[in-house]
């Protein structure tokens, strides 16, 4: 699963000759990363940019040397993850379009569902439903459901497998925090079907790109319209539209009236049998505006919520973006602009004219103008700086990041290079200055315990009952990365029952964490994971354990091991 | 940063027997410097039930034109007919338990009342009624974390606010403190007593800040559960709950407010309510769901006996159903809906609101119930008549409707 040192120092060649002809980095030179930097430097340095030591990091990086190894986490692409593709490959529907995971896995689970009713209403003697020539027996019903429940338990798995074993750590950091900034939640509607095609082509592709990119990315992507509603959003005029029949007046029309409900196969929280009917089963919603989209666009994905924009400026991004759809939501299809639902009248965004007659153009044009906003640079690079230093990051580290997002034009990694190799960064105050959010700590406790899981799923529940199930954020601000959200009470013990039951050997894996003498394991997880830096009385309650697993539990659990 | 609030200062809580503990009973109210503190219980009808089949408008002739195969017939025409409250609204038989209430003035009924907005999504209504921001989805907090932020105080105890489900909804998520307990039975750290008095050693002498002392509530709070031994709990008064997640959570509520663990705020979840195949009348799936339902807070009501002149309950969802059935004898997502208040000093034996009557013309939208009273009024009544804040906007911003319908008081 590791590196091999001869293949980072091969690769380190790679990455230094690049820096040499790269003009972004050349622009950028001053880094604040230390030649000789001590275990707690190194332990700060995996903490943040990635999800915490595994047993042997400290060792590795110390070696590969510390810049070297920042720079290398900037360059995901060129590093390879091989057993980490290994570890994924058992894996069915991480590789699938959604038009195929919607034919295989939620279309038979709608029927099934649509079959189990009327079965019930037959039973019950009020309707005689009639044979049906597709007819599933109930095994093949189960199987359909459970079917439909593997697409999201599979997501999930590889969500904690990728930030617990891949190499490329920093990548998986910024996936979790792009999704996030750009929150879909899989229990409403048909969000659910897109969301595999949603992370892997949307997010990660662009995870360290331009920002632009992933902009207009998640602003086409079905995920996010239909999550905002935009895919509903047309134009109240009448020329917009004259064919009452047209696929985009009612794109579900030749499905049954009942959708397949929403039963998200992790916890929403809500009970399972809810679901969102299509327009069809509401009577067909009113035409019209729906300015949800346009709203979040600005205030959580752009220029923040006092970034300078009006109520006026939100209907009129919305008009931009009318006629952006999706082409048959109920089988997965793709995004569609669809100039019938499209007001293509003039509009003026945040004092710029966009004139009549631009079609789908009158929303990029309004991505490029929000892109180039100041207030996007600000409000981005005080998220990352957010996410990498502390919960109120310095204004002068939000300045340089900010600074460096208009410079590149929005390049992320450059962004994100400017951050964690900034004086802030690795200043004392920014030391353990953050509370891990649970799926940080679940994520740093399995790099940390060793534990090679073969199934995530343990940790899957084990994050719903911390509050933060992966993919089941429902508003559209995404999960908050602040201490004050995540320290309560309960969640607190569940972090204890986590830390207990994961080096108690309950969980699937290939490699279980260490049950040899006590002391050994306790000195390399203290060492490799808190760089030694335990409180007094942390370490003699731990020294106290007498059992190798109950030792790990307490490191894992300790308050010290809930900061990063 | 949040204002954390020290737990039970002067400790002592290990040798406290909860539940039979007129020491630290005594305690509590001193600290508190006020008599017991008033609770509100909110059950939310997950799904959006069928108001018009919950309370029955019998005396309205649309009601059965609408509903040729599920309509609820007038009372006293046959056995599964409605049960009259007024001679024009009437309780669907399933909840038959609730008419001793209603008859002694414990239960108020509010009839059309629901949202501003008229989305028929499950869950942005749902957000909208735990938000309390109806068409604004950025909202953050719930309304009842804000009326918790609006009455913060230094007698707050880590049970405060308890949600009666794995995960904490969204009307209780927010600045303040507040526990999601699937079971509490099951609360505390599952490794045994030497591994908890080495996590609570821990967290004891961790650095002063919020881990520190959230961990020493933690552990606080463990400590007053294990006492209160949930497992031997016996409901009083012949009081028996429903067999359900949703009689489970009533059941542990009621245990909580009888242990005086300093419980104010709590949530629990009834689901299943969206019925739009074959939703039955007198008897089918409708009928079971009240059932459990109706069953739930009789049993509740009758475990409490004279404690529930501190405790009001309050029942939701989050939007009603069309007027007229559809083609499969279910109803379709709608708008305008019932919600109930019992307990307290509810001035019950009312059915509240104006009615708009059900005629195609005087629908929302010409197909659903009309809303005459924002469920925000109904939200604010509780938390100024029963739970005593004086100014109720910062819970409900942006509401400029009225606070009262004279229910409570």
């Amino acid at each position: 699963m590791r590196t091999s040192g001869r293949f980072l120092s091969v690769l380190l060649t790679g990455v230094a000759a690049l820096s040499v002809c790269d003009p972004a980095l050349l622009a950028e030179k001053k880094s604040s990363v230390p030649a000789h930097p001590d275990d707690r430097t190194i332990v700060h340095v995996l903490n943040r940019i990635g999800f915490g030591p595994a047993p042997g990091d400290l060792m590795r990086v110390r070696q590969l040397g510390l810049q070297a190894y920042v720079d290398q986490q900037l360059q995901p692409s060129r590093l390879p993850d091989t057993a980490m593709a290994a570890k994924l490959s058992s894996f069915e529907t991480l590789t699938k379009s959604t038009r195929e995971l919607s034919n295989d896995y939620f279309l038979p689970a709608f029927m099934a569902r649509r079959q189990q009713q009327q079965q019930q209403q037959s039973q019950d003697g009020t309707m005689n439903p009639g044979a049906s020539a597709r007819e599933m027996r109930a095994p093949q019903r189960l199987d359909a459901l459970r079917g439909e429940r593997q697409v999201l338990v599979e997501l999930s798995e590889q969500k904690i497998l990728r930030a617990a074993f891949s190499e490329r750590q920093l990548e998986e950091v910024m996936v979790d925090f792009w999704f996030n900034h750009f929150n879909v939640f899989a229990g409403k509607g048909q969000t659910r079907l897109y969301l595999t095609a949603y992370e892997r082509d949307v997010i990660r592709p662009h995870a360290l790109g331009r920002f632009r990119d992933l902009l207009q990315a998640t602003a086409e992507s079905p995920a996010m319209l239909f999550y905002l509603d935009n895919w509903q959003s047309s134009s109240p005029l009448e020329n917009a539209m004259t064919d009452s029949s047209a696929p985009a007046r009612n794109p579900f029309r030749a499905y049954p009236r009942r959708m397949p409900g929403a039963r998200p196969g992790i916890g929403t929280g809500r009970p399972a049998t809810l679901a969102d009917p299509p327009p069809a089963a509401q009577n067909r919603r009113p035409r019209g505006i729906n300015e949800n989209y346009a709203r979040e666009l600005m205030e959580l994905h752009t220029l923040g919520v006092d970034g300078g924009y009006t109520q006026k400026d939100v209907q009129e991004v919305a008009r931009a973006f009318t006629g952006w759809t999706i082409a048959t939501p109920r089988l997965g299809g793709n995004f569609r602009f669809e100039p019938r639902m499209h007001d293509d009248r003039e509009k003026v965004v945040l004092g710029h004219t966009i004139k009549a007659g631009g079609g789908k153009k009158d929303g990029e044009q309004v991505l490029d103008i929000l892109a180039n906003h100041p207030s996007t640079a600000r409000f981005i690079a005080a998220k990352l700086a957010r996410r990498f230093v502390s919960d109120e990051p310095p204004k002068s580290l939000v300045d340089t990041a900010a600074r460096r997002f208009r410079e590149t034009d929005g390049d992320i990694r450059e962004v994100v290079r400017a951050i964690i190799t900034s004086p802030e960064f690795f200043a004392p105050a920014a030391y353990r200055a953050k509370v891990k959010t649970p799926f940080e700590f679940v994520v740093s406790a399995v790099r940390a315990s060793g534990v090679d899981l073969t199934n995530a799923l343990p940790a899957v529940q084990a994050l719903r009952e911390l509050g933060m199930p992966p993919y089941m954020c429902q508003p559209p601000t995404g999960y908050p990365d602040r201490a004050d959200a995540w320290v309560n009470t309960g969640a607190l013990l569940n972090r204890m029952n986590f830390a207990v039951a994961l080096t108690s050997g309950r969980f699937p894996a290939a490699a279980n964490a260490p049950s040899g003498d006590p002391e050994q394991a306790r000195t390399a997880i203290v060492n490799g994971a808190l760089a030694g830096d335990l409180s007094e009385s942390t370490a003699a309650t731990i020294a106290r354990a007498t059992e190798t697993p109950q030792a790990l539990a307490l490191v894992l659990g300790s308050p010290e091991f809930q900061r990063r | 940063m949040i204002t954390r609030r020290v737990f039970m200062k002067n400790g002592g809580l290990a040798l406290v027997s909860l539940g039979f503990a007129p020491a630290f009973l005594a305690r509590t109210v001193a600290g508190a410097g006020n008599p017991r503190r008033r609770v509100l219980v909110t059950i939310f009808q997950r799904g959006a039930v069928d108001g018009l089949n919950m309370i029955i408008p019998f005396g309205e002739r649309d009601y059965y034109a609408a509903r040729p195969s599920i309509a609820i017939a007038q009372p006293g025409s046959d056995p599964g007919a409605a049960v009259d409250l007024d001679g024009f609204f009437g309780l669907h038989p399933r909840l038959a338990p609730l008419k001793p209430l209603y008859d002694a003035r414990q239960l108020a009924i509010v009839h059309a009342c629901g949202s501003p907005d008229g989305t028929r999504s499950h869950f942005d209504a749902q957000d909208y009624m735990e938000t309390a921001t109806p068409g604004v989805k950025s909202t953050q907090d719930g309304w009842l974390n804000r009326y918790l932020h609006a009455r913060e105080h230094e007698a707050a105890t880590p049970f405060r606010a308890v949600a009666l489900s794995p995960q904490l909804p969204r009307s209780l998520q927010g600045l303040e403190p507040a526990l999601a307990i699937g079971q509490i039975g099951q609360f505390g750290i599952r490794a045994g007593e030497m591994m908890q008095a080495s996590f609570e050693a821990e967290y004891a002498a961790a650095a002063q800040g919020v881990l520190h002392q959230t961990g020493r509530e933690a552990f606080d709070a463990v400590k007053m559960l294990k006492n209160a031994d949930p497992r031997r709990y016996q409901p009083e008064n012949g009081a028996e709950y429903p067999r359900s997640p949703y009689g489970e959570a009533l059941k542990q509520i009621a245990q909580l407010i009888k242990a005086d663990v300093g419980l104010e705020v709590a949530v629990a979840e009834s689901g299943n309510w969206d019925h739009h195949v074959n939703e039955g009348a007198a008897n089918g799936l409708i009928a079971n769901r009240l059932d459990d339902f109706a069953n739930g807070i009789a049993a509740f009501v009758r475990d409490l006996g004279d404690r529930m002149s501190d405790v009001v309950v309050l029942t939701m969802s989050e939007f009603g159903r069309a007027v007229a059935e559809n083609g499969n004898r279910g109803t379709d997502h709608g708008h305008g809906n019932a919600m109930m208040m019992i307990g307290g000093n509810v001035r019950g034996g009312k059915v509240y609101g104006k009615w708009p009557g059900l005629a195609r013309e005087q629908r929302y939208e010409g197909r659903d119930l009309a809303v005459t009273t924002d469920f925000r009024t109904v939200f604010s009544e509780v938390v100024h008549g029963h739970l005593g804040l004086n100014d109720t906007r910062p819970v409900f911003p942006g509401f400029r409707g009225p606070t009262s319908i004279g229910a409570i008081g």
